[in-house]
């Protein structure tokens, strides 16, 4: 019987066919590069990953309500809390007994505290039951509903039974509305009071002052860049090293040292009082608003945006310019038709890179933004370090990471993430 | 961020060291958590320093109070506590013990009594506002002023920061509703002993912030102590609210000209706390500690260095004059009768509830 040699698989040296025998080497191959870096993927993934995920997972977890006072969110699933009518007096008995339990392992603060996000005077509400339960017969000082009115008046207006209802579930949305000025109720999500508006608001801020620092960074990176790429080696190291200076200093004295520039006491103020082009009088105000933040963060973000641009501007040939002038290009149809258009990738890479950071930017505003200069993150770092409110903060820092993503995405659909260069 | 410093006693004094602050089972190491700058140096010269001296423990110093809520917090949820004792202002303290993040301190056996023997709950009295929480010093936030900026008569009132006609010129705030929003009742006439029942209804917020309207523009807003000296020592501001200590500071050791109104200082405790769930050696160790640096000689120590009243009453006889300055402190302290008379004690219960509510607020009124 003689063997197609054409349909008849190849075989190895050792007689497995060529074909398997090279798919085992090449996976061999792949499994001993993915345990190379086996220990820095996990690394990333334990340091990195899992942390940002499990911070980001408290924009929903909310079971804090259920395991506390679990008879009461059972007993209040029954109540329609739209009727406008107090619960019964067997929900009554529930919190009484929750409370009691809750009170005795200490929890009974923390629901308080929960609570309290979403209705004032929750904490001290449960603070002061507490110590009244503490001495209560649960079987022999029923009923309960007059009682607990009696400890604070409170238990006896619906709202607090509609925001224990409302929040009860495990699982909830009730931050990530907060996060655009809006409220879970017992009728749906509504928006927050108008006094109280003020997130979305800081989410177009950052986004809009992002896009004008972006903007001027191009604007006063590009003939830079251009500098560093077109001068004798001589001046342009020299220049390269005034660029990377910035790099080298700490970030808070940058953003000090325009606090010292802008001041209305500051050097710039100073300088043109003397000159006679401001009245002393009338000092401009420079600082602790919009103008301070976009000034101090265009500057720190500057070399960010120069670097990228530079490296690609260096591998554009100078003939090319030469040669569209020798066929009779202007020098602005040259620049616009011929020099510019082979920028843009460096454009694109600086200006993601600047914006990324940009509207991330925390302490830079902190500083030099008063009160109307501060962007998103100066609430995520409240809500995060001073009022406690993690899932506030986790809903507010999932938003921004989702802004950004799909602002990359779309930069990626109209640019093409291909086009854009660091260099080379 | 995390800047450390060490203290190391001599081994032989720990070796000698027999007192009753020397334990058994107790670590020979442990770290404070303070605020820095002046205020920690003045906690290392009255009681870290003594401390080491007899006992030879090794005091690791970490200035993160300033985030301490926020970081006790993720301790706990990680399971690895690594700070023994924490400097914290009394309504931070209240939400940890609230939070089940701090231990509850029995003043009676944890805290040591007066020289005349009065037991220590007594000592501390009122100051005591949290089963968790062992003051440490009064201090209050009041306002500095530029003596050659206001003109001819100085503003004596706090209600002349919201007089823009007599003082015009900037003025630097906190970015915060706590203070601010009971300082523009009082100046719309309210009492003081009314300003906590106005603040809860809404008509009295729309007041007080019809209030801050009125001076808005005329505004810098900060949020770090640090700040408002700077601005007062620059000149950006004709006056500004920040801690007496800095202001102290500012005026006696700095020499600006700068001086004080003490009318309206809302006076605020800060004290100790220990975190719950220390090991048994540490946990020992930081009682130990506590009961030694808050006796009524430490607590009096502290105030030589800066000028935030002790908050026992057996110590404020012993307020001596100021360990490198040689001033008297006595006039400098919130407490002093004279300043004391013209203050106005915060309402925790009522920030502890409100806080979240107006501090949304409070952030869309500035924003607008």
């Amino acid at each position: 019987m003689s063997v197609n040699p054409i349909t008849a698989p190849l075989l190895a040296a050792d007689g497995t066919p060529l074909k398997k025998s090279l798919g085992r080497a090449l996976r061999r191959q792949k499994i001993r590069a993915l345990m190379l870096i086996a220990p820095l993927l996990l690394f990333v993934f334990v340091a990195f990953v899992m942390p940002i995920v499990s911070m980001l997972f408290r924009s929903v977890e909310n079971d804090i309500v259920a395991n506390t006072l679990p008879q009461t969110v059972l007993e209040l699933k029954s109540w329609n809390a739209e009727l406008g009518e107090l619960p019964p007096e067997i929900v009554y008995a529930a919190i009484a007994s929750d409370i009691k339990i809750a009170a005795k392992a200490k929890k009974h603060t923390k629901v308080g505290l929960r609570l309290n996000y979403e209705q004032s005077g929750a904490s001290s509400l449960f603070k002061k039951t507490a110590r009244q339960v503490k001495k209560w017969d649960l079987d022999a000082d029923a009923p309960f509903k007059e009682k607990l009115i009696k400890v604070h008046k409170s238990w006896g207006q619906i709202e607090i039974w509609q925001t224990l209802k409302v929040h009860s579930s495990n699982y909830t949305s009730g931050y990530f509305l907060n996060a655009i000025d809006m409220r879970k109720t017992v009728s749906g999500p509504e928006f927050q009071p108008e006094e109280k508006q003020v997130l979305i608001l800081l989410f177009k801020r950052t986004l809009i002052m992002s896009l004008i620092i972006m903007g001027a960074c191009i604007f006063l990176g590009y003939p830079v860049a251009w500098l560093l790429a077109n001068l004798p080696a001589r001046q342009s190291n020299l220049l390269m090293i005034l660029v990377l200076l910035p790099f080298w200093t700490s970030l808070l004295v940058r953003t000090s040292a325009w606090k010292v520039m802008l001041q209305q006491q500051g050097v710039i103020n100073d300088l043109l009082v003397q000159i006679g082009l401001v009245a002393d009088s009338a000092r401009l105000v420079m600082i602790n608003n919009e103008t301070g933040t976009i000034v101090a963060m265009t500057h720190i973000l500057l070399p960010f945006m120069i670097l990228p641009m530079y490296s690609v501007m260096q591998t554009i040939p100078p003939t090319y310019l030469r040669a569209a002038k020798s066929l009779g290009a202007t020098n602005w149809t040259a620049f616009w038709r011929v020099y510019f258009p082979q920028t843009v990738p460096g454009i694109g890479a600086g200006s993601i890179l600047v914006f990324i950071l940009a509207i991330g930017y925390y302490i830079t505003p902190e500083i030099v933004g008063g009160s109307k200069g501060v962007f998103i993150s100066n609430r995520i770092a409240y809500s995060i370090l001073k009022s406690l409110n993690w899932g506030l903060g986790a809903a507010l820092a999932s938003i921004l990471l989702f802004a950004v993503l799909i602002l990359y995405w779309t930069y990626d659909k109209i640019v093409g993430i291909d086009n854009v260069k660091l260099g080379g | 961020m995390l800047s450390r410093q060490t203290i190391l006693a001599t081994a032989a004094l720990s070796l000698i060291a027999g007192s009753a602050f020397a334990g058994g089972h107790m670590s020979s190491e442990m770290t404070i958590v303070s605020w820095g700058g002046a205020y920690s140096k003045s906690q290392l010269k009255a009681y870290h320093e003594p401390y080491s001296a007899i006992t030879g423990v090794t005091i690791l110093n970490d200035e993160s109070s300033g985030t301490a809520t926020a970081k006790l917090r993720a301790m706990n949820e990680a399971n690895n506590i690594t700070w023994d004792v924490v400097d914290v202002e009394a309504g931070p303290a209240m939400q940890l013990c609230d939070e089940g993040l701090a231990m509850v301190i029995d003043p009676d056996t944890m805290l040591a009594r007066a020289p005349n023997d009065v037991s220590a709950a007594d000592d501390f009295g009122d100051m005591l506002v949290s089963e968790c929480f062992i003051p440490q010093i009064v201090y209050s936030t009041t306002f500095g002023y530029r003596t050659d900026l206001v003109g001819s008569t100085a503003p004596t009132s706090v209600c002349d920061v919201f007089d823009i006609a007599a003082y015009p010129g900037k003025r630097s705030l906190f970015s915060y509703p706590i203070n601010n929003m009971e300082w523009a009742l009082l100046c719309d006439g309210v009492a003081k002993a009314d300003i906590y029942d106005v603040l809860e209804t809404s008509d009295g917020q729309d007041r007080a912030f019809a209030k801050l309207d009125t001076i808005r523009d005329h505004v810098i807003w900060v949020d770090a102590g640090s700040t408002t000296p700077q601005l007062l020592a620059d000149g950006e501001v004709i006056m500004g609210a920040t801690y007496n200590g800095r202001l102290f500071a500012l005026i006696e050791e700095q020499k600006q000209p700068v001086a004080m109104i003490w009318d309206g200082q809302v006076m605020d405790l800060d004290g100790w706390i220990i975190p719950a769930g220390l090991s048994p050696e540490r946990q020992a160790r930081a009682l130990d500690y506590i009961m030694f640096a808050t006796d009524t000689t430490r607590l009096a120590d502290q105030s030589k260095w800066i000028p935030y009243g002790p908050a026992r009453k057996s110590s404020a006889p012993l307020v001596g004059k100021h360990a490198e300055l040689g001033i008297d402190m006595a006039p400098h302290m919130p407490t002093n009768p004279v300043n004391l008379e013209r203050a106005f004690l915060m309402n925790y219960s009522f920030w502890a509830d409100y806080r979240d509510d107006f501090d949304a607020k409070f952030q869309a009124w500035l924003a607008k």
